[in-house]
């Protein structure tokens, strides 16, 4: 087994993880950790797939920072919402309906 | 002077955003006004532009691909910015007026406004996956933002819910890209397909693809994952829905087009095809029955996005081993689709926020005996509901004809079934809202007038959507000039 490959599929180990935990946990917190922890494996695929002339790829390197931006954006998003939701309605799922269902029966 | 207009386009949003971050509503009001002259006249004179010489890459401040951000400014791309340019306005406009510029959070809808425009344009213009990706997550974070704008926990719900459906559909798609990436040494769509055109196809690739579909897929609210879409959309405040049921969504599935019709024929399969196909499919009619059996307006409204999605979805079917005909024509018609679709459902929207602000309620019987008070913004809701009918000479018609046409040529008759059954399930429930509206009950008489601005908005838009259907060929040759391809690819 080569190291490149090795690489890609501990990134699919840790996106198959954090898929597992982003649709079974219920805690909105960890639901938000697990989506990190699926990013990690994404990233991961992305700087240890590819390899330029035998060494690594510049490339994607510039891309995956442009990434861990974004999923820290998206991760600083999700905790302002989070702690509002939980101020406002004292609930830290999604599963327990609010008082009001807003959805309708689907 | 295209390099002016292009500088225009894309700094106009991204300055907007940062300046109205520094004042509140009302001021930020005035300068976004300005602001959306500035982007509609700059749209208009590029489509004009690519309508008179073609279309051209552009490299983003003189760097070129791979290091720089290439754009790749073609018919269809100037299409969808002139589309984007007249809906986000409308709805900017609209929420001008329209919003509660006292609430002091609400002063953060015109930065995040920006900042979705600025994403769609990315999108729309991107020739590149990864910079598709961070168009889309721009997207999705002020889409986000501008659901919870409405502060109440259940709009707090309803964003996270989307946040969360949002963020998956990305990380499957920027997994897709990885993928890409590691197995062709290229991000960008075209050398992607023209590396195939040379080689066999590497095994393993189809999953890339199937990965990035997928994830884009969940972005569209395709069923059976659309169930982040309805809370969200519903509960929104209306301009905001427009927007997100006009535009956004859209932007999600544009990508997916793009990657099937440069990589659908080499890598994709007939049985995948076909499964977007049905899938699109049982989302018109399923979204179409929920949409008859909702109790409040806007959930309606919703649920028709829904199913109008899903004859988008129509395209992968209908352009896979087909003659070249019958490819153009699904193409067509999904271009028609969306920017009738887009243009009907923000006036649709707009109009029910209209209704609401003016019975006090969103629930649909609570509409009793409003067509005395606000029939002009009912006659747009009806006008909108016309071209989500497909009726002609609608824009709906003439893009549900196209592929009409194209299953008919095709031989996949059982889409036209699909067609039928949609168009409908849709005038079912378009008349039931009408229906509850003459209706003559007990209840009060104390209507809000909303200001005429408010009612003029959805009705252009409206107009827009039903003059479509005659002007589709003017629109449809802009959409096929020749792309000179001077760039690398």
């Amino acid at each position: 087994m080569t190291a490149p490959l090795l690489y890609a599929l501990a990134g699919a180990l840790l996106c198959g993880l954090g898929l597992f935990g982003l649709l079974c946990l219920s805690h909105l917190l960890r639901k938000l950790l697990a989506f990190n922890v699926m990013g990690s494996g994404v990233f991961l695929v992305m700087v240890g797939l590819p390899q330029h002339q035998g060494g690594p790829d510049p490339v994607p390197q510039a891309l995956v920072l442009t990434g861990i931006v974004v999923a820290i954006a998206a991760t600083a998003l999700a905790v302002v919402l989070i702690r509002r939701y939980y101020h406002l309605s004292g609930l830290t799922t999604l599963d327990a309906e609010p008082t009001s269902r807003e959805g309708g029966q689907e | 002077m295209t390099l002016w207009l292009m500088a225009g386009l894309l700094f106009t949003p991204l300055a907007w955003a940062v300046l109205t971050l520094l004042t509140d509503f009302s001021r930020g009001r005035l300068v976004s006004w300005a602001g959306i002259l500035v982007q509609v006249l700059v749209s208009l004179g590029l489509w004009l532009a690519v309508a008179r010489d073609g279309g051209f890459y552009y490299g983003l401040g003189g760097w070129d691909a791979p290091l720089g951000i290439e754009l790749r400014v073609d018919g269809l791309a100037v299409t969808f910015v002139l589309l984007t340019a007249v809906v986000a306005g409308a709805c900017g406009l609209h929420a001008g007026a329209y919003i509660d510029p006292d609430k002091p959070w609400h002063r953060y809808f015109w930065p995040l406004f920006w900042f979705l425009w600025s994403g769609l344009n990315a999108v729309w213009l991107g020739g590149d996956l990864f910079n598709l990706y961070v168009g889309l997550e721009l997207i999705s974070l002020s889409a986000v933002g501008l659901v919870a704008l409405g502060g109440q926990a259940g709009a707090l719900r309803a964003s996270l819910r989307y946040l969360l459906a949002a963020l998956l559909g990305s990380l499957a798609y920027l997994l897709g890209v990885a993928l890409i990436y590691g197995q062709f040494g290229t991000l960008s769509i075209a050398g992607v397909a023209t590396w195939l055109s040379d080689h066999p196809v590497p095994s393993g690739s189809g999953m890339a693809l199937a990965l990035m579909i997928a994830g884009l897929a969940l972005k569209t609210a395709l069923f059976p994952l659309h169930r982040w879409l309805p809370p969200a959309h519903g509960i929104a405040k209306s301009p905001v829905s427009a927007l997100l049921s006009a535009l956004v969504v859209k932007a999600s599935f544009y990508i997916a087009a793009r990657l099937w019709l440069e990589l659908g024929q080499p890598i994709g399969s007939l049985a995948a095809a076909q499964l977007i196909g049905l899938l699109g499919s049982a989302a018109v009619v399923w979204g179409s029955w929920l949409a008859c059996r909702q109790q409040r307006l806007k959930q309606v409204v919703a649920y028709s996005s829904v199913a109008q999605i899903g004859y988008l979805f129509l395209l992968f079917p209908l352009t896979f081993s087909v003659s070249e005909t019958v490819s153009l024509q699904a193409q067509q018609g999904m271009t028609l689709q969306v920017i009738s679709h887009a243009l009907a459902k923000a006036a649709m929207f707009l109009a029910a926020g209209n209704l609401i602000l003016s019975v006090g309620s969103n629930r649909v019987d609570a509409l009793a005996g409003v067509s005395r008070f606000l029939p002009f913004s009912l006659f747009s809701f009806g006008l909108a509901g016309v071209s989500l009918m497909s009726l002609p000479p609608s824009g709906g018609f003439a893009a549900k004809w196209l592929l009409l046409q194209a299953s008919l040529g095709s031989g996949q008759w059982w889409w036209v079934l699909v067609l039928l059954a949609g168009g409908l399930l849709s005038a079912a429930y378009i008349f039931r809202i009408y229906r509850a509206s003459f209706l003559e009950s007990s209840g009060t008489d104390q209507f809000f007038h909303p200001s005429r601005s408010l009612e003029v908005i959805p009705l252009i838009l409206a107009m827009l959507a039903l003059g479509l259907g005659l002007a589709s060929d003017q629109v449809l040759t802009v959409m096929a000039l020749p792309f000179e391809g001077e760039g690398a690819p």
